[in-house]
């Protein structure tokens, strides 16, 4: 669950991919665990630290936060860790 | 940090910018969240009354019937409605445009008694269709309601039945013709233009034991084009001219059908129905316009009777429902499973119903397909529609689904839910209740034998 690394994420949610010219845009919980996944975080430490934030399950966080990575997975914005 | 001072969750949610060509009608459809319905909070409702839930304005059917009376009686001197029972059948419903001084138009023996029960005068009912048994008709003919003919054997059918009663029935025949619309609706009635209407108003008018007294067509349904029903009115009315120039007799009413396109948008549709469907003056204008301007030269001008449905109701009722759970599609579109399905929403087949959320969103927005709950993959309510983002447990409203819903929606794996009337006074009637599974088993029937198994 690692964000590549040259992909650039500004302060209001615009993310930019160079490699591939795409751009996409993330809401703030969105933001949040997005930039807590390109600080190593691990699902755990994202879902507390958004149920610390929000008025929120556990459950809810981490179900949407595995949709949220497959997408990202998708949209090929994912390192694994042989590349 | 208190419970209080959280922020509220929305789920994450990441879209790709897309640069192609710009839609000039822009990406989002749904702006404001309806939170209540003729003054009733739609989580009250639903805390009240379950969820799905039917609810219907009296305030918007009785504004409706209004509007579209008055298109025609400023049009026209001599103008009759009568409620088309197989839109709505609900007693309530069928009540508020009797009051309002609908006749009913019924399609069935059951409707028909449905009518009776209600208190209609059997003169005040129009029946219509091509299934009416001999008990039927022997039923209508007595009460003196209007038997709209359908096909030669009903003819003879009501030649015998009359010659027993000794009673001569009030008849009209229903006609089908080109208006330029296609397909042309041919299987009820008979044709004008092959002469089928006419052999049949000569075959009525020589027996001698029947009274003629109307004329009838219903040209299609959700008709978008108001000068069909100007077609379809001039050749009523030759046939009537016709009638007065050969046997000297005046036919008392014409009566257009229905067919009158409401706001919901037809699926395949470029422009939203609220854009592009006619309004009641745009039908009155077409009609009225070419009945004055026929040949048709009576002593009196026949009254015009009409029997429009769906154009009356569509927009006053609404199907509230719950977000069952969020999916992602292989193709990494987001669907949304509504407790509500197309076993109760039959429209949704052809309509792209607008549905909009109960509870406030914010502009963050995805690809969605709307499903139902069934487990039958056509159970889809809308294939693409750009939404916010839906959670488990949060409210819907489904706009414009007062027609044909309640009439033909299925008992299908589940049980039917309770309809509710929203009075003027904004107060809550129960008027169909939730079906239980007792109501369903009380029908069924199960032989000894397969009583026990181990």
């Amino acid at each position: 669950m690692k964000i590549k690394s040259n992909i650039a994420v500004s302060d209001n949610g615009f993310v930019f991919n160079p490699a591939s010219g795409e751009s996409f845009m993330v809401n703030p919980v969105g933001l949040g665990m997005l930039n807590m996944m390109r600080k190593g975080q691990s699902q755990e430490q994202i879902v507390a630290a958004i149920q610390e934030d929000y008025r929120a399950e556990a459950m809810t966080i981490e179900r949407d936060l595995l949709d949220f990575v497959e997408m990202m997975r998708q949209y090929r914005l994912l390192q694994y860790d042989d590349e | 940090m208190t419970m209080t001072s959280k922020k509220t969750y929305e789920r994450p949610v990441i879209k790709k910018l897309e640069n192609n060509m710009p839609n000039k009608f822009g990406t989002r459809t749904i702006f404001e969240p309806i939170s209540h319905l003729e003054g009733q909070a739609v989580n009250d409702l639903i805390a009240k009354y379950g969820s799905p839930l039917f609810v219907i304005s009296e305030r918007k059917i009785r504004k409706n019937f209004r509007k579209a009376r008055q298109a025609f009686e400023t049009r026209y001197p001599r103008v009759q409605f009568a409620w088309s029972y197989k839109t709505n059948y609900l007693d309530a419903v069928c009540n508020i445009y009797h009051q309002e001084g609908s006749w009913a138009e019924v399609v069935s023996g059951f409707e028909y008694d449905k009518a009776i029960r209600n208190g209609v005068q059997g003169n005040k009912i129009i029946f219509n269709g091509p299934d009416k048994s001999e008990t039927d008709l022997r039923k209508a003919i007595t009460n003196h309601s209007l038997i709209h003919i359908d096909h030669l054997d009903e003819l003879y059918m009501l030649q015998d039945i009359a010659r027993n009663l000794n009673i001569r029935p009030k008849v009209a025949i229903r006609v089908n013709m080109d208006t330029g619309v296609y397909p042309t609706w041919d299987r009820f009635g008979f044709n004008y233009e092959n002469g089928q209407a006419w052999d049949a108003l000569n075959k009525i008018l020589f027996s001698g034991m029947m009274d003629l007294v109307g004329l009838h067509t219903h040209i299609g349904t959700f008709m978008l084009s108001p000068s069909a029903y100007a077609v379809a009115a001039s050749k009523l009315a030759h046939l009537a001219q016709s009638v007065l120039t050969k046997y000297n007799h005046e036919i008392k009413y014409i009566d257009m059908g229905g067919g009158f396109a409401s706001q919901n948008t037809l699926k395949g549709s470029y422009l939203p129905g609220s854009d592009i469907s006619p309004s009641f003056d745009d039908f009155a204008e077409a009609i009225t316009t070419a009945l004055m301007n026929s040949d048709y030269r009576p002593k009196n001008p026949p009254l015009l009777i009409l029997e429009t449905g769906r154009a009356l109701i569509d927009d006053a009722a609404w199907l509230v429902s719950t977000v069952l759970a969020n999916k992602r599609l292989s193709d990494g579109r987001r669907s949304t499973i509504l407790n509500a399905g197309v076993n109760i929403l039959f429209t949704a087949f052809w309509y792209d119903h607008k549905i909009t959320p109960a509870q406030p969103f914010t502009s963050y927005t995805e690809d969605t397909a709307i499903y139902g709950p069934l487990c039958m993959n056509i159970d889809v309510l809308r294939e693409s529609v750009t939404m916010p983002l839906l959670n488990k447990d949060d409210h819907m409203v489904i706009h414009h689904v007062g027609a044909y819903n309640m009439t033909q929606w299925m008992q299908f794996i589940t049980l039917r839910p309770k309809v509710v009337l929203i009075d003027e006074q904004n107060k809550v009637h129960v008027i169909r209740n939730n079906e239980s599974i007792d109501n369903i088993r009380s029908l069924e029937h199960v032989p000894d034998h397969l009583l026990n198994f181990e």
